[in-house]
């Protein structure tokens, strides 16, 4: 066959190039859609900034930190967490519409990395969450939060949030390829991930919590995630006073969480989307 | 000679829970010819094509393109097709000439060849001035069009077209007809599912007829016709006339089963063409004291080749486009 000779012939870069090529084209894709519709960034934007403004003018001056400090200082590395996590139910509904398209069954009969179509997914929602860092450090500074280390320190302490937002934007690839409707994926957001924004010392600390309540809170991963940010950016961090490992470790903490749902989470949504795919 | 086949699937089955979708499904596909995939809804020609283009594992039998195996070696076969489903696959929010670029680049083309590409096809479907706006706000026909020139831009050998005209008006549908012509003439292998037996009838040149997942004829359009009959004589009776005694008179002169239609009062009988035999016909009805308003002959259609395989109609196309067409 001539014909099929000389097509496949025509590649000859190696697979980890094909690879990396092929999940450029995809990030470029879902960032295009961004700039398209800059709506969709409601949630690393507007929502924070409400939020901030919130608890910060609203609730935080019934908020009382044990040990004292600012709460506008304590709020941002609560709010750091909760902006990252807020985009897993947006990727949830990016992945529920893709695979509802004929285009995931265009992309699937095409000679591309099948894993580039979920890593691409994450990466761009990566990007997203970047922006939602900016935007709460900028309203953070705003309203008086100060980082009070030096600038590895508060590095490290974005570096942590963003893993962990990474890593939990692969939670929200397993749930997309779960659910059957983007509307469901919406109602994930306030099912799943309140609860675990709230049920922690995001906003609040946990020593006023019911005694059965502190523990749960004290191994939420958000917790441990905010108290690592207070630690690093040297803002008040009533959980250093807790006796826990997860309070007392809070990056070692952040770091297993994430690599736990990563290898967790990432096998699980090739495999899922491979059922998927293949009926 | 033997050329190996464009598509060859031997003994196909797919089963969903208890349902089967391919129930022994066999094909062969010479290369360079247009194949027509013929059935009602839920045939299994979707599943068949969706096992083809490798998106769909089978649970038995097995199937190569160009001699690529669909399962062992998919990527392979993934290098040499197209794929337009009955969904049009692209991404909404992104411009015509993006959603190209983009596919064209995944088909491993370089972002200069896969801009290059873009451009000669959106040219060649029409779609030059649409390039730059988002695929959303496209009509349906123009969907069609970016679609397929989405499943052509890596320069397929095979390309496969699931139900391609299928929602499209009559001007949109003659536009895809004049597209599939023009690339089964460039030697593009094509194999194309359809409902429409006109469809099939005018673009292939061999047509498989799907039912219950299997293939339950195949042929060239003109063979299959041939096979249930070539004639078929319709008689027109008057109203209240005795049906029944005039199927009994008719029987003796028909080459297979005699369809009344809804009201009674036309009938469909395929005959074999012979000299005389209206006048038979006519002195039949009429020793049976049956009154003929009209006797007309004519060749059978694919309709007829459907009826007489499946026992029931194709799904024809709705009310509004048959009158929108005339």
């Amino acid at each position: 066959m001539s014909v099929a000779t000389a097509t496949l012939g025509g590649y000859g870069r190696g697979r980890a190039a094909e690879f990396v090529s092929d999940v450029w084209v995809l990030t470029k894709r879902s960032i295009a859609r961004i700039r398209r519709e800059p709506e969709t960034l409601a949630e690393v934007t507007i929502q924070p900034i409400l939020f901030v403004l919130m608890f910060a003018y609203v609730f935080g001056g019934a908020i009382g930190l044990p040990g004292g400090g600012s709460y506008h200082e304590y709020l941002i590395g609560g709010m750091l967490g909760m902006g990252l996590a807020q985009t897993a139910p947006g990727t949830a509904v990016a992945v529920v519409s893709d695979m509802s398209t004929g285009l995931i069954d265009r992309f699937r009969s095409l000679p591309m990395s099948r894993a580039a179509v979920l890593t691409a997914r994450t990466i761009a929602d990566l990007l997203t969450q970047v922006i939602g860092a900016v935007v709460v450090a900028g309203v953070g500074l705003a309203i008086g939060w100060r980082v009070h280390t030096n600038a590895a320190d508060v590095i490290a302490g974005f570096a942590l949030a963003l893993l962990f937002g990474y890593a939990f934007t692969w939670a929200g690839v397993c749930l997309g390829m779960v659910l059957r409707s983007p509307e469901a994926a919406q109602q994930s957001g306030f099912i799943i991930f309140l609860p675990l924004t709230f049920i922690s010392s995001a906003f609040v600390p946990t020593q006023g919590m019911p005694g059965w309540l502190q523990p749960v809170a004290e191994w939420n991963p958000m917790s441990s995630l905010a108290a690592a940010c207070r630690h690093l950016f040297g803002n008040p961090n009533p959980a250093a006073a807790v006796h826990a490992w997860p309070t007392q470790q809070p990056e070692l903490a952040v770091i297993c969480w994430s690599i736990g749902m990563l290898l967790v989470f990432a096998p699980l949504a090739v495999h899922l989307y491979r059922r998927k795919a293949l009926g | 000679m033997t050329e190996t086949p464009a598509i060859e699937a031997e003994g196909l089955v797919k089963n969903y829970g208890k349902t089967k979708a391919l129930a022994g499904f066999d094909l062969t596909v010479p290369p360079g010819t247009v194949y027509g995939l013929l059935g009602p809804n839920g045939a299994g020609k979707t599943t068949a094509v969706r096992v083809l283009a490798t998106l769909l594992r089978p649970n038995g039998g097995r199937a190569q393109v160009l001699g690529h195996d669909v399962v062992a070696q998919a990527a392979d076969v993934r290098r040499l097709i197209g794929l337009t489903g009955q969904y049009a696959a692209l991404d909404e929010y992104l411009t015509g000439r993006a959603n190209l670029i983009m596919i064209g680049q995944l088909s491993r083309l370089t972002a200069a060849q896969a801009r290059k590409r873009a451009d000669e096809l959106l040219a060649r479907f029409s779609l030059t001035e649409a390039a730059g706006r988002a695929v959303k706000t496209y009509s349906g026909g123009m969907r069609r069009r970016l679609d397929l020139a989405a499943s052509l831009i890596g320069h397929p050998a095979v390309l496969f077209l699931d139900e391609p005209t299928t929602g499209l008006d009559p001007s949109a549908r003659a536009m895809m007809w004049d597209i599939v012509r023009a690339l089964a003439a460039d030697g593009t292998t094509l194999l194309l599912t359809t409902q429409y037996l006109e469809e099939a009838d005018q673009l292939a040149r061999r047509v498989a007829v799907m039912d219950g997942g299997t293939v339950i004829a195949e042929g060239t359009p003109d063979e299959l016709k041939t096979s249930v009959g070539g004639e078929h004589l319709e008689i027109v009776l008057p109203a209240g006339a005795d049906v029944e005694a005039a199927i009994t008179a008719l029987k003796p002169h028909a080459a297979g089963t005699i369809k009344p239609s809804e009201d009674g009062r036309r009938l469909s009988v395929p005959v074999e063409a012979a000299d005389g035999l209206t006048t038979s016909v006519v002195r039949a009805l009429d020793a049976a004291a049956v009154e003929v308003n009209e006797v007309t002959i004519r060749r059978s259609s694919l309709d007829d080749v459907f009826l007489s395989l499946t026992g029931h109609l194709a799904e024809t196309e709705t009310e509004a486009e048959g009158s929108a067409a005339e």
